[in-house]
């Protein structure tokens, strides 16, 4: 027992973590820190501003609609493309659970393979699919049935199918990982006390797997909300997002208290949502959605 | 009874098809960029009027994408190799240790994968202008090992809670030393996981693209955020050669190392006895 004790000894424990640990705290902790700080400083003029104390942002983000109009949108959109995802993962999931198909490692490297396409592609080729002269409205056009091109990208649907299409695979591996954990047996006893498959679904397999699903929708909700490429991409500048809205007040505006304001709002907004969630389900969903 | 099956079939049936509906969305796009790539077109659309690979040759010489490509390779090898070194090391001691703050920890190491890249980019651009530092390629890095931390941990963990401990502690009451037993006893048997998290942290890298655009230092364009630029511009098919080539990379590398992992462990395999690793 003293043996065991020296062998797994703490302090060896905190020295191999060490490098980790830093680096979270000096590119995660602090960071978040000092721009909570930030918030509360003096906008001078683009780029310039001083560490006088004040809370004139906040009650620029409170006070006008603008801000809160973004926020909103931000959540609405977020939440479609969260729900959207839900709906349409389930079915993949649970087909690669329950099919007999010999080469179901297929069906799920394929859903793995887009996680290693790089993203900005995978967002703008869409305009491939949506565009002017996108396969749609060539064909359309081609076959008659529109005599001019159908104006589908640059709104808020093409940013929220440029969403969806980034998120669906977290959802259906975060499905399908929760339906692997089902017993089987139990649904076969289901079946057995005379339960129609319809039945044993809605009380045994569905009840079982809505852990994965609320892990999928919390983070295809956190990572929608979040996003700024894809607004970017497909959306017109009415369809950007909060991420646009923060990169353009930083990078744009150079107006650095501000932007450190909205980005406190978003991480606040997001981890009430996060909080909310683990209250209910725990980390170790998440934690077996994110490693696969 | 046959009504009931009926219903079963149909439910079944709708599964599949809409099962093969997200394949499709998910494949459509892609698809279609990889063959535009090849269009003799000047426009970057629809119909195909000639096969071609002329934007492959004028992106070849294209200075700004090459340079793009170079820079972009090297963060991620380096990435990968630092993530994977201190990711892996940081995983046996979660798994291994007990020790007070072990749960804290745990959350606070996969934090980077949920707080959205924005809010990190921002957070360290404040940080750095608040201690009056410039953007160096150095942070670049060290961000993008930070992105990529929460995944190889994930998979180092989940590999190594596989792992008895017996195995390490027969070494260590052998006379092996503590490095030892982890180099000859532990790594060996992790090594999906660490060729795993690697080549993922390579991708994480290679393909990141908000942070980068907050981190990357005056001039210095990654692979990502060189195509927002050439997009910002105009779509032109070099585009989609540009796309084609990097799907290449970045799904041909992984299922590369995929294959040689395979082969490797069949190999091993064959020399050795049956082993019980759950």
């Amino acid at each position: 027992m003293n043996n065991r004790w020296t062998l797994y000894d703490p302090r060896l424990a905190w020295m191999l973590i060490a490098p980790v640990l830093l680096l979270l705290i000096f590119f995660l902790v602090l960071p978040i820190a000092v721009m909570a700080a930030y918030t509360f400083f003096t906008f001078v003029t683009a780029g310039v501003e001083t560490s006088t104390l004040t809370t004139a942002n906040w009650q620029e983000f409170f006070t006008d609609s603008y801000y809160s109009g973004f926020l909103l949108k931000t959540l609405r959109v977020g939440a479609i493309t969260a729900l959207l995802c839900g709906v349409l993962g389930y079915f993949p999931a649970y087909f690669i659970w329950a099919t007999t198909f010999k080469h179901k490692w297929l069906l799920l490297l394929l859903l793995i393979v887009p996680f290693w396409i790089s993203f900005t592609i995978r967002t703008f080729s869409w305009i491939n699919i949506l565009g002017e002269q996108g396969v749609i409205n060539v064909a359309l056009l081609k076959l008659g049935i529109i005599s001019e091109p159908l104006p589908m990208l640059y709104n808020e649907g093409a940013v929220i199918l440029g969403l969806l299409h980034f998120l669906l695979p977290y959802m259906i591996l975060n499905v399908y990982v929760s339906l692997e954990g089902i017993d089987r047996t139990l649904i076969s006893a289901a079946r057995s006390m005379g339960c129609t498959s319809a039945q044993a679904f809605r009380e045994v397999t569905l009840p079982l797997s809505l852990p994965g699903l609320a892990a999928g929708l919390l983070l295809c909700f956190v990572l929608a909300a979040g996003s700024y490429v894809t607004p970017q991409l497909l959306g017109s500048g009415r369809d950007a997002l909060f991420g646009n809205l923060i990169y353009d007040t930083i990078m744009g505006e150079l107006n650095w208290p501000m932007g450190a304001t909205l980005s406190i709002v978003l991480f606040v907004v997001l981890g009430f949502f996060a909080a909310i969630y683990t209250r209910y389900m725990g980390m170790s969903q998440i934690v077996k959605g994110l490693g696969g | 009874m046959t009504a009931r099956k009926e219903e079963g079939r149909w439910a079944w049936r709708l599964t599949g098809f809409v099962t093969l509906c997200v394949y499709i969305f998910m494949f459509a796009p892609i698809l279609a960029t990889v063959i535009l790539s090849f269009n003799a077109s000047m426009f970057g659309g629809f119909p195909m009027t000639g096969f071609s690979l002329q934007w492959y040759a004028k992106l070849m010489n294209n200075d700004a994408v090459l340079s793009a490509f170079r820079t972009s390779l090297w963060i991620a090898l380096v990435t990968a190799a630092i993530t994977t070194a201190i990711g892996v090391v940081t995983a046996f001691a979660l798994v291994r240790f007990e020790f007070p703050g072990k749960q804290a920890l745990s959350t606070l190491v996969i934090l980077p994968a949920l707080v959205p890249e924005t809010i990190l980019g921002v957070g360290l651009l404040v940080l750095i202008k608040a201690a009056d530092q410039p953007r160096t390629m150095l942070l670049l890095v060290l961000g993008h090992i930070m992105l990529a931390v929460p995944y190889v941990v994930l998979i180092a963990q989940a590999r190594m809670v596989g792992i008895r401990r017996v195995y390490e502690e027969a070494a260590l009451s052998l006379g092996a030393s503590r490095f030892a037993s982890f180099r000859e006893i532990t790594l060996p048997l992790l090594i999906p996981a660490v060729v795993g998290g690697a080549l993922l942290a390579f991708t994480i890298s290679f393909d990141n693209t908000s942070a980068s655009l907050f981190w990357r230092p005056a001039g210095v364009e990654t692979m990502p955020t060189q195509i927002l630029s050439m997009l910002k511009i105009s779509i032109s098919p070099e585009i989609n050669a540009l796309g084609t080539v990097m799907i290449l990379v970045t799904v041909g590398i992984p299922l590369l190392g995929g294959l040689i992992l395979q082969s490797l462990t069949r190999l091993k395999r064959r020399g050795e006895p049956k082993e019980e690793t759950t």
